[in-house]
């Protein structure tokens, strides 16, 4: 797969001295969704602003399916829809007067029936006339939407989608997302629910303190870094951990009626059938056992931690 | 594929329709209450005041102050229209669409300057026709009085676009135009002729750039002017130079538009 984004060595200080963005190297593969997950203040608006044109950066190289964003800028934007965080919309336009208007400042040709068929999508044409100051939160974010998508964009950046988003417009929007991707559109997400990351994505990348820290294909970073717990739930509580078991670094409920065993799925640690192998020969009886799998979350929180 | 990109007309079109159509929502606003303070002024300088005011320059009082009141009504609108016109975008957030979308600057001041310069050519328009109820007028040089009242437009809309990006807060957005543009237009012979003025003042008042444009409008209507009408259309023309300088360089810059 070639990139559709490719973005080289950017940084960003701004003029308080504030370096945002420090050395960014960073390719989107056309027609993937890529999650790109971060703390609050890590640079991940910052990035997006500077690939779709509204904040200059200081240094370094971004091509747009080739086209240099500051060269070409014309060709670079006219392939990007963004819908960003904040719901920024004029309040006093209709919703047909304000997403029409996108699609001409992005120099596409009126195309009602494209229009009608976004405002269809997103259950928006029943207001089309109401003025956005009348919608509802849901409904404007679904108005954000709208406008990115009116110009036919091959690129789709939702920066916070769903932030403050309910359940049911979550889901609408999830269901949008697949299926613009089955349409060839690439997606670049942003945000702190892990949970969408980990549901949508097919890459995920890292950022903390304006540093990109990792780029992964999600499965293989659940695979990398996912930790897998067991928990044992003991006939009779335990004082302590015999010394046979050691080794497992196994830990001990308060009451001492629970055992918990972490361990990752490529570490030498020994396995689970051995564990059980040696509590039986322990004498320790469980009456029930569970595993999971760690989250993206917990990946995530780890991974940002590590940082100094 | 570095193909030479064609200018968004598009854009500038989109653009341009959002503005005009905002007039006309606000008609009220932005029509109605013009004409009225302007119908004000005549009642009360045209015939309460001026009846007691002999000629000017050969010209009855209350026809001697339409220019001025056309111009008074231009600098004031076209700079509250274009100054709110970006303002009000980069004050809600919405400006983000606009800076990423495939326009140029020259396109974005385009659509802007030009639909403030329209609305208040239009306005200056009725106001005229609304003078003309009131007193009897001629235009001696129709071609260059619609020459100085494009260019007026066109540069103080150009000044307001600037005071918009400039502004941070509602209160600067106001500012300049409270208190520098009105006592500049009040003191710029709007009402009077600066051969009225005594001494020291006829030559303080030749700073003031407001004067050329009144004294040139003016001329276009009776043939009369302040100063000469080449000094006039030289001095708009460097006040409209030094707005694009500003423009240009604003944004070479993205100053406090693409930080």
């Amino acid at each position: 797969m070639s990139s559709i984004i490719s973005i080289s060595g950017v940084t960003k200080t701004y003029a308080t001295g504030f370096k945002a963005l420090k050395e960014i190297n960073l390719d989107i593969e056309r027609g993937e969704i890529f999650a790109l997950l971060g703390p609050n203040g890590a640079g991940k608006t910052t990035l997006i602003s500077i690939v779709c044109g509204i904040v200059n950066r200081s240094s370094g190289s971004v091509t747009v399916d080739g086209h240099d964003i500051s060269r070409d800028y014309r060709a670079a934007r006219s392939l990007i829809g963004l819908v960003p965080q904040e719901l920024t919309i004029d309040a006093f336009e209709t919703v047909w007067a304000t997403v029409n208007y996108s699609r001409g400042l992005f120099g596409k040709a009126p195309n009602k029936d494209f229009v009608e068929k976004v405002l269809r999508d997103l259950s928006l044409w029943e207001k089309k006339d109401s003025k956005a100051i009348t919608l509802s939160g849901g409904m404007k974010r679904r108005l954000m939407i709208a406008k990115a998508l009116s110009h036919e964009p091959r690129v789709l950046f939702l920066d916070e989608p769903t932030a403050g988003v309910d359940v049911e417009l979550r889901q609408d929007m999830w269901a949008m997302v697949r299926r613009l991707r089955e349409d060839g559109v690439t997606i670049i997400l942003t945000t702190h629910y892990i949970e969408e990351a980990e549901a949508m994505a097919d890459r995920v990348g890292v950022i903390n303190k304006g540093e990109i820290i990792l780029v992964e294909d999600k499965a293989e970073l659940m695979r990398k870094l996912g930790r897998k717990q067991m928990r044992l739930e003991l006939r009779a509580p335990l004082a302590a951990i015999p010394d046979g078991l050691s080794r497992y670094a196994l830990e001990l409920s308060e009451g001492g009626n629970e055992l918990t065993y972490t361990y990752d799925n490529q570490s030498d640690r020994p396995g689970v059938a051995s564990l059980i192998r040696d509590l039986e020969a322990a004498g320790i009886q469980f009456r029930d056992l569970d595993t999971k799998n760690s989250s993206l979350e917990e990946i995530f929180v780890n991974l940002v931690r590590q940082e100094p | 594929m570095n193909l030479p990109a064609a200018p968004n007309f598009r854009a500038v079109w989109a653009i341009y329709r959002v503005e005009m159509a905002r007039a006309f929502r606000t008609v009220l606003q932005s029509i109605i209450s013009p004409v009225i303070s302007t119908s004000l002024y005549f009642v009360v300088f045209g015939s309460a005041i001026g009846s007691r005011i002999n000629e000017i320059d050969g010209i009855a009082y209350g026809a001697f102050i339409v220019p001025g009141l056309m111009m008074l009504s231009l600098l004031t609108q076209s700079i509250s229209n274009a100054s709110f016109a970006i303002y009000f975008p980069k004050f809600v957030g919405s400006i983000y669409e606009l800076l990423s979308a495939p326009v140029s600057y020259l396109e974005i001041i385009i659509a802007y300057v030009g639909g403030a310069a329209t609305k208040s050519i239009m306005l200056g328009l009725i106001i005229l026709a609304t003078a003309a109820l009131f007193v009897p007028l001629r235009i001696e040089h129709p071609f260059w009085m619609i020459a100085f009242l494009v260019l007026t437009a066109v540069t103080f809309s150009l000044f307001g676009f600037i005071i918009g990006i400039w502004a941070k807060t509602f209160e600067q957005l106001q500012l300049v135009p409270l208190l520098i543009v009105t006592p500049l237009t009040f003191l710029g012979g709007s009402f009077y002729s600066i051969h009225m003025l005594p001494g020291i003042w006829k030559t303080i008042t030749l700073f003031n750039p407001v004067v050329y444009l009144i004294s040139g409008f003016r001329w276009s209507f009776y043939g009369k002017a302040d100063v000469s009408v080449g000094v006039s259309l030289g001095m708009t023309l460097v006040f409209l130079a030094i707005c694009i300088a500003i423009v240009a360089w604003i944004f070479k810059t993205g100053y406090r538009l693409r930080n």
